[in-house]
């Protein structure tokens, strides 16, 4: 388990991170989400034991980073955004050469970076110089060198930054699978990612904490109201629709928007606590009005996030 | 132990898989057998001098005609090739960013820099070595005291030590190699001459001077003599430095 408790981070008179509190449980897959410069890679910088905090710390599996940070080093993995690489190495050389850093038996270094090697898919280009291999390659590179020491937490920062879109998916289709076994923290300022990917989100603007929870219940959390729209075919019955539609309990608000060809279309606001589809989808059909479609309007993770970012703003 | 090892490997394998090694190497070895011969040359002008008058003979031996010279020079040649060798140590994991990766391993700070000050040193040991040829020819055709030379070796060796401390410290203080290499390339010249303003100082402060003078300590060697003091001198100062890298590497953390 993973604790933060308090971290605070200037640098200078800088705000880095300020008093940044949350909990990451053994085996979750955790999202670090925040526009450029939220402080997500401060916040690893410190967890990694790299950077110290100005104040504030935080345990990983009950060591403390500040106190004992030889013992939590030998328990990460990290992948940094830029993904340093010994250019000059090759691929075997070099996860070799991690593996004794981390000091890993020498019996089993061997076992070691052939299971990274395949974990990544790298046995194609094992024996090549980094240098020269692609950059999906190399993020896989960075991410073996992670795994190497078998870590019980992994910290990656933007894994996927930098990458096409075919790559992007390998990495996090990765990413995944080794969550499946460990912990896992990583950051990114791509939305779709985070919710593909993590069990929990911790979003982070300008340095201070702005919500921690699950993608769906962020999600819920801010739905206000929901909305819910209607499509109609246009005819005789579809012409009190809108009265039927206010007549049900728990309808706050109808709105009849222009029709286009023969559809009618309303947008329904109600009691975000209740879903009133089907209520209002039996009341069409016992009237006989032609219902084409019903479906309530799901707050995209992006209008989560401008929501959460802008209201911590003003 | 054995991360120290590893980094080892890998600093000497790097220096091997570029140029810098080859470079380095063969500029320091092709400038010291030019010093070789051209002091062989005028020694042997000498001798045959001496020879033809005998009255105006003066102690001729290979140690101060040849070796003492020699190691001398040599030891000037080091000044300009080990910042080379140094310059990359820290400050090329710094640009890289491997730097930030390496102190998120379980390493003590102490196990990356012995392991790379280690490389630089048997580097510089096998250089050094090389040049071993010219008192075996010496002693091919004559028979030079075995003693100096020996002891000059072992000042050289010392003397590398100290610029390779020197050099360490300034590639952790700066992610450009060539900052490194100038800094280290002035601290190390500094250090050779600082006894120079001695005879126009007070005596305490000569005397100080005189003491922190690379040259001063390194000339007992070169005459033969092996002094507790003189070898504690270069240790103190290698120690130094290298105490200054492991405070740098620290407060770069922070600084970060």
């Amino acid at each position: 388990m993973i604790q933060v408790e308090h971290l605070t981070k200037y640098y200078g008179t800088t705000r880095g991170i300020e008093d940044l509190n949350f909990q990451v449980s053994k085996g979750e897959v955790l999202g670090f989400l925040g526009p450029n410069g939220a402080g997500k890679t401060t916040t690893m910088k410190i967890l990694t034991c790299y950077q110290p905090p100005t104040s504030g710390t935080a345990k990983i599996f009950g060591h403390d980073i500040l106190e004992d940070p030889l013992e939590v080093r030998k328990k990460i993995g990290y992948l940094p955004e830029k993904n340093p690489l010994y250019t000059d190495m090759t691929v075997r050389e070099y996860l070799n050469f991690v593996g004794e850093l981390k000091s890993i038996d020498v019996g089993k270094l061997k076992q070691r970076v052939n299971y990274s090697i395949e974990r990544c898919g790298l046995e194609n280009v094992q024996r090549r110089t980094i240098g020269k291999l692609s950059k999906g390659y190399q993020q896989r590179v960075g991410i073996a060198q992670a795994i190497i020491g078998d870590p019980e937490l992994l910290i990656l920062d933007e894994p996927t930054i930098g990458l096409d879109p075919r790559q992007i998916i390998d990495i996090r289709e990765l990413i995944k699978d080794l969550g499946k076994e460990r912990t896992v923290i990583l950051s990114s300022h791509i939305l779709p990612e985070v919710s593909q990917v993590c069990n929990r989100i911790v979003v982070i603007n300008q340095g201070r904490l702005v919500a921690v929870d699950t993608p769906d219940n962020l999600r819920s959390r801010l739905k206000k109201t929901s909305v819910i729209t209607i499509k109609i075919h246009e005819s005789p019955e579809s012409q009190n629709a809108k009265g039927i539609v206010e007549s049900i309990e728990g309808v706050i608000l109808v709105n009849e928007k222009e029709s286009t060809d023969d559809v009618k279309v309303l947008t329904v606001e109600s009691d975000p606590d209740k879903d009133l589809r089907y209520e209002i989808a039996k009341e069409l059909i016992n009237e006989n009005v032609p219902l084409l479609e019903i479906f309530s309007e799901e707050l995209s993770l992006e209008d989560i996030f401008l929501k959460l970012v802008t209201e911590e703003v003003s | 132990m054995n991360a120290t090892l590893a980094i080892y490997r890998r600093e000497l394998k790097s220096y091997f898989q570029s140029v810098t090694a080859y470079v380095t190497m063969g500029i320091f070895l092709a400038l010291s057998g030019y010093f070789f011969y051209s002091i062989f040359r005028y020694y042997n002008y000498i001798s045959y001098q001496t020879a033809r008058n005998p009255y105006a003979s003066q102690p001729l031996n290979l140690i101060d005609g040849v070796m003492r010279p020699l190691l001398g020079n040599i030891s000037v040649i080091l000044l300009l090739v080990l910042p080379l060798l140094t310059m990359k140590l820290l400050a090329e994991e710094k640009r890289q960013g491997t730097f930030e990766l390496l102190l998120t391993y379980p390493l003590k700070d102490i196990e990356v820099v012995m392991g790379k000050f280690l490389a630089s040193l048997t580097l510089f040991a096998v250089m050094l070595g090389f040049t071993l040829l010219y008192p075996i020819l010496l002693a091919v055709f004559s028979n030079p005291e075995a003693g100096p030379i020996i002891s000059g070796y072992l000042g050289l060796f010392l003397v590398g030590c100290t610029f390779i401390s020197i050099g360490i410290f300034f590639s952790s203080l700066t992610s450009s190699q060539l900052v490194a290499g100038v800094a280290t390339f002035g601290v190390s010249l500094f250090f050779l001459i600082i006894g120079w303003a001695s005879p126009f100082v007070g005596p305490t402060l000569s005397k100080v001077l005189s003491q922190f003078s690379l040259l001063e300590h390194y000339d007992s060697f070169a005459k033969g003599v092996i002094d507790i003091q003189d070898i504690t001198y270069y240790l103190f100062i290698s120690i130094f430095f290298i105490f200054l890298t492991l405070k740098s590497l620290e407060s770069s953390r922070w600084r970060s």
